[in-house]
């Protein structure tokens, strides 16, 4: 029997909505963590870790995040791991952001002049004084932009989840658009959705940005 | 001793042989200008003596520290041998207090009541104790290259380098750096200075270094080394400077 799409349906599309912004937390903050790794190998003075690095960034990059899902969530049962759509949605989230974070925080890193470094080398600082007081806090006030910038993206691509089955905002949508027949109401909620989280994750970015004194 | 002293230090930069056996030494309250074209080798020997840059041979020891040993401290070093760069250089993060302070906390492990008492000091030393609070880039170029003067000031070197500062500044803010540098030099600070002001090396240094394809080609007294140049080379040189 085919409803009317109203405020309850508009209430469990907000209550969906948290597993979108739970997926991108965990891959920001698992991405977070594995694009530290990612850029230190970069970046250190090691070759064979530079070429993993680029290696990794570029396959990552390379390939689309749909397939990267699809990998995960029907790649690893045929090793024997059975995996549920969250931790398949996570783990491939994850990595995917890892791969951009590593490079935005590398080129933030080396956008940081040289003589910055020796201004604290001429002081005495040693290389932790140096890259903790006086590099970092410059790199970070840059990476800011182009690292919110990502997470907006990120918040998008969660809706891929949708495609193996995991029950976020999108999929919550689609089984609301086939109960109701009314996609247009529907998809238009779920995009106001997204677009409220979206823009206040950029709006936090702009704040973060004053406070930071990023221009300097 | 000597408070510095090079002995023939020779700097390649790939190919490139920018120093070719350098020696000299430098005497406690000495000032000395650094003067020659550009590619001569004056900024690349000022970054050795700290140790910026590597020698591929030779040895430097300033104030009993061997710069050119394996395993030297380069950061006491960069205690005793302030310098400041062209650049200026300063924290653009930090407010102008705060680029002070940070290295008399974190190098002189000053508690931050003591150094910004050190910072006020210094800063107000070069005239901008109005500007403690503001932010670099609120600063003329002027003002950004005397409060880096005073960041190096506050750790109390015993010699000062100064890499052309007044080169990178319009030429209405040449004459505040310069007062101040007097001022440094009115203390009796040992300065080491490379520089393009010719005026300035003639009334202020004791001795003028003119290099020239990576030597030193002439040394010797300021006033009298620019009056009257011994070597067509520097003679040229001040001709092209002067015009």
């Amino acid at each position: 029997m085919i409803r009317e799409f109203g405020s309850v349906d508009v209430i469990y599309l907000i209550a969906s909505a948290r597993w979108t912004v739970l997926l991108a937390l965990t891959a920001m903050v698992g991405g977070g963590l594995l694009g530290v790794i990612v850029a230190v190998l970069r970046v250190a003075p090691f070759k064979p870790f530079n070429w993993l690095a680029i290696g990794y960034i570029n396959l990552i990059q390379g390939t689309p995040l749909l397939g990267q899902l699809f990998v995960f969530f029907f790649g690893l049962p045929l090793i024997g791991l059975s995996v549920d759509a969250w931790t398949a949605a996570a783990l491939s989230l994850s990595i995917y952001a890892s791969a951009f974070f590593g490079e935005i925080w590398r080129g933030s890193l080396q956008s940081v002049s040289q003589r910055q470094w020796e201004a604290g080398a001429a002081l005495g600082l040693t290389y932790s004084q140096r890259l903790g007081h006086v590099v970092l806090p410059q790199a970070i006030r840059i990476s800011i932009a182009p690292t919110v910038g990502f997470l907006v993206q990120l918040v998008k691509n969660t809706s891929l989840t949708a495609l193996i089955g995991f029950v976020e905002l999108t999929r919550a949508s689609q089984i609301i658009s086939g109960a109701t027949f009314a996609p247009l109401p529907v998809y238009l909620t779920a995009a106001a959705i997204y677009f409220v989280i979206c823009f206040s994750l950029s709006q936090l970015a702009r704040m973060l940005e004053r406070r930071l004194h990023v221009a300097r | 001793m000597s408070l510095v002293e090079l002995s023939d230090i020779s700097k390649r930069f790939g190919a490139v042989e920018v120093l070719k056996g350098i020696s000299l030494t430098l005497e406690k309250g000495e000032i000395v200008a650094v003067i020659g074209r550009s590619g001569s080798g004056k900024s690349t020997m000022l970054r050795c003596i700290n140790g910026l840059e590597k020698v591929q041979s030779g040895r430097i020891v300033v104030d009993g520290i061997d710069v050119t040993a394996p395993g030297a401290d380069l950061n006491l070093l960069r205690q005793r041998a302030g310098m400041v760069f062209q650049s200026y250089n300063l924290f653009p993060h930090l407010s102008v207090e705060r680029n002070v302070m940070l290295a008399l906390r974190l190098v002189r492990k000053l508690d931050t009541a003591a150094a910004r008492e050190v910072a006020r000091e210094v800063v107000a030393k070069v005239g901008l104790a109005d500007k403690l609070l503001a932010y670099p880039d609120e600063l003329s170029g002027g003002q950004q290259q005397r409060v880096a003067i005073a960041r190096s000031l506050a750790m109390q070197p015993t010699l000062m380098l100064f890499d052309e500062i007044t080169s990178a500044l319009d030429p209405e803010l040449v004459g505040e750096v310069l007062r101040v540098l007097e001022g440094v030099a009115r203390e009796g600070m040992t300065m080491m200075l490379v520089t393009h002001e010719m005026n300035f090396a003639k009334n202020v240094a004791d001795r003028v270094i003119f290099m020239h394809e990576g030597r030193i080609h002439e040394d010797g007294p300021a006033r009298e080394t620019l009056i009257e140049p011994r070597t067509a080379e520097l003679r040229s040189f001040l001709s092209a400077v002067l015009h």
